[in-house]
């Protein structure tokens, strides 16, 4: 079962591998930089594999040029639409999640999630956390 | 073509072009501006529901006028309609009854970049019940993802930060399966709408070939979506960003950005993949397992919680459990009862949100249980409430929670042996633990002490008021009169497809 099809599929493999890669360190790495990274491998991996899908050996782009308006002599444009979509989305994400970044590390001065998570806690133990200047935005969660 | 079905389309656009204009406007204006077009949306979408019940069958818009394979498409049957108005009402009231909240916890300078996430969420929404697309489906829920994040961080302080990062590290794991999902559905099928994947599916499973893709692919887009809905194992982002965002934020996301993903979900359950292939690879038993798991789990955490806020947060896994056991069954009775539990569970939830903001006003802002005995006294109202919703989570009979585990236990007696004794006995022991819980904080609500709590000055808030009143009015009508909701969930169901 593998052999020519594996070697055909390359793309397909390779891409998998990469989206494996990303997401395993979007899951699991403490720094959120890396996780960005990580998050953006994932993303990049599933525009190979749709990029790959969507390439005919041999056609050329969608783009009627000399009049050739035969269907076979062009590749479908879909996939790559997908992948344009695709990529606006994953740089809006990866704009919100920069900004979250930039905000915390502000905050905490650091950019280990764990580390992040742990002095938030420690910040506003119990009920002290309801004092009525709510409004303040910084009000609270300064380790300074 | 009649003149409703346009409304389809126009109910998205309004959402989208009202974000647009309260980027330009002040604060409080595009919060009446929000309120006017939810208004406006929650007519058009009882007007699309109306119309779908009058002509009895679903009807297709197709925009801009491309025909089928290469335009996209927007699809409305009478479960699409009963949805998109659900949620409206819902969005509506939780806007309204935390007014007072909004003002407290958003900064007034930030107040109109609330509302344009508030409504880039309901366009999100209504983009994900009414699109017949699965692409489509992809971008809103992207879309959804942020606005929920933006809702969670509005409130400037590093507890809804952490949450919030919490939310998107969560939220991009299942963006990043769902996408992948779908492309591989797109590369096996050749197909982007969901009619015609649908078709190409059933030829496949019926041919035998790309079995073992597509059964990754229903693997891929079901625990992707289940990631983004907060099911039992999925939940670590859940409890802090219900907890610490302000009062509307907490009730949208726990009654409607979830059960949006649900909906999707149970969308490609029947119009994409079809329910019979669902249940032939197994994906049901693997949910109804989770789900089971949830439903105990949820509320044992819930149990040890002496914040209120939180407690209801881990209530909500138990309730998001609920209904994929109900998915789970793999049966038209198991989804009927839990879309009716998508209804319930988001009328109740929104209304503790939203009543438990009115009992932290009036016990010095502190949201532990020793603080708020006696606030029931205090602020009867929203005591009151918080007695309803309390009473309709744990199943009291009139409230629309004991209606949805009527069904529940309904569709479980129909289901296989194996199931039915597992669903009931899930059912019962979910229930009593539900009682621990929401009984013992009703009793602390209601317990006369710390009367000086209340600033002299203190009045409560009209505009809660009304909207407690309304999801009282809610909860019994849905509890009550659950034929005509139940009903019409059936037909929907009969033509999804």
């Amino acid at each position: 079962m593998f052999g020519p099809n594996l070697f055909h599929n390359a793309f397909s493999l390779i891409s998998v591998i990469l989206f494996s890669i990303g997401f395993t360190a979007l899951m699991l790495h403490r720094n959120l930089i890396k996780k960005i990274i990580g998050f953006n491998i994932m993303d990049t991996a599933v525009y190979l594999f749709l990029a790959s899908k969507g390439y005919i050996e041999g056609r050329k782009a969608p783009i009627i040029v000399d009049n050739v308006q035969s269907v076979s002599a062009y590749i479908n444009p879909i996939p790559a639409g997908l992948v344009l979509t695709g990529i606006v989305v994953s740089v809006s994400v990866t704009a919100l999640m920069l900004s979250i970044t930039i905000r915390l590390y502000e905050r905490y001065h650091t950019l280990d999630i764990d580390e992040i998570s742990l002095r938030s806690r420690k910040d506003s133990p119990g009920r002290s956390k309801y004092n009525k200047t709510v409004k303040d935005d910084d009000d609270e969660g300064d380790t300074a | 073509m009649s003149f409703i079905e346009n409304l389809v389309p126009l109910s998205i656009i309004i959402c989208l072009g009202g974000g647009i204009a309260c980027s330009a406007i002040k604060g409080h204006a595009a919060r009446r501006l929000t309120i006017i077009l939810l208004c406006a949306v929650t007519v058009m979408s009882a007007c699309v529901l109306a119309y779908t019940l009058i002509i009895g069958h679903e009807f297709v818009y197709v925009m801009g006028r491309f025909p089928a394979p290469w335009g996209n498409e927007l699809r409305a049957g009478c479960l699409e309609g009963l949805m998109a108005l659900f949620f409206s009402i819902i969005m509506l009231l939780s806007i309204v009854g935390g007014i007072r909240g909004q003002n407290d916890d958003i900064a007034i300078d930030k107040m109109n970049l609330y509302f344009i996430m508030i409504n880039l969420m309901m366009s999100s929404l209504l983009a994900l019940v009414y699109t017949n697309d699965l692409f489509t489906a992809y971008v809103f829920v992207e879309i959804n993802t942020m606005a929920a994040c933006a809702l969670i961080m509005i409130r400037n302080n590093g507890h809804t930060l952490v949450a919030a990062t919490k939310y998107m590290i969560m939220s991009l794991l299942g963006s990043g399966l769902l996408l992948i999902g779908i492309s591989m559905l797109y590369t096996i099928t050749g197909q982007l709408l969901m009619p015609n994947i649908r078709e190409a599916v059933s030829k496949l499973d019926a041919s035998g070939e790309y079995a073992v893709p597509l059964t990754v692919v229903i693997g891929l887009i079901s625990v992707a979506l289940a990631i983004k809905s907060a099911l039992y194992p999925f939940h670590s982002w859940l409890p802090e960003a219900y907890g610490y965002s302000t009062a509307s934020s907490s009730a949208i996301l726990s009654s409607l950005v979830s059960k949006g993903y649900i909906f999707l979900l149970i969308k490609i359950f029947y119009r994409v993949i079809g329910m019979d292939v669902m249940v032939d690879h197994k994906i049901t038993n693997i949910l109804f397992i989770f789900g089971i798991i949830g439903m105990i789990m949820g509320s044992v955490t819930a149990i040890r919680q002496s914040d209120i806020r939180h407690l209801i947060a881990y209530s909500s896994i138990a309730q998001i459990g609920y209904i994929y056991m109900g998915m789970g069954l793999g049966s038209t009775a198991g989804m009927v009862a839990a879309l009716f539990h998508i209804m319930s569970h988001g009328a109740t939830k929104s209304m503790l949100f939203i009543a438990q903001r009115g009992l932290v006003e009036v016990s010095r802002r502190s949201k532990n249980f020793s603080d708020l005995k006696g606030s029931g006294y205090r602020n009867k109202l929203a005591g009151f409430a918080f007695a309803v919703g309390a009473f309709s989570m744990v199943g009291v009979p009139l409230l629309s929670g004991f209606t949805s585990k009527v069904y529940f236990a309904e569709a479980a007696i129909t289901a296989v042996h194996s199931k039915m004794w597992i669903a009931m006995i899930t059912l019962a022991i979910s229930t009593i633990l539900n009682a621990i819980y929401f009984i013992r904080a009703t009793i602390s609500v209601y317990t006369p002490r710390n009367m000086d709590y209340r600033d002299p000055g203190y009045k409560p808030a009209q505009n809660s008021a009304i909207s407690l009143v309304c999801f009282v009015v809610l909860n019994f009508f849905l509890g009550i009169l659950s034929y005509p909701i139940a009903y019409t969930i059936q037909t929907g169901l009969k033509v999804f497809r």
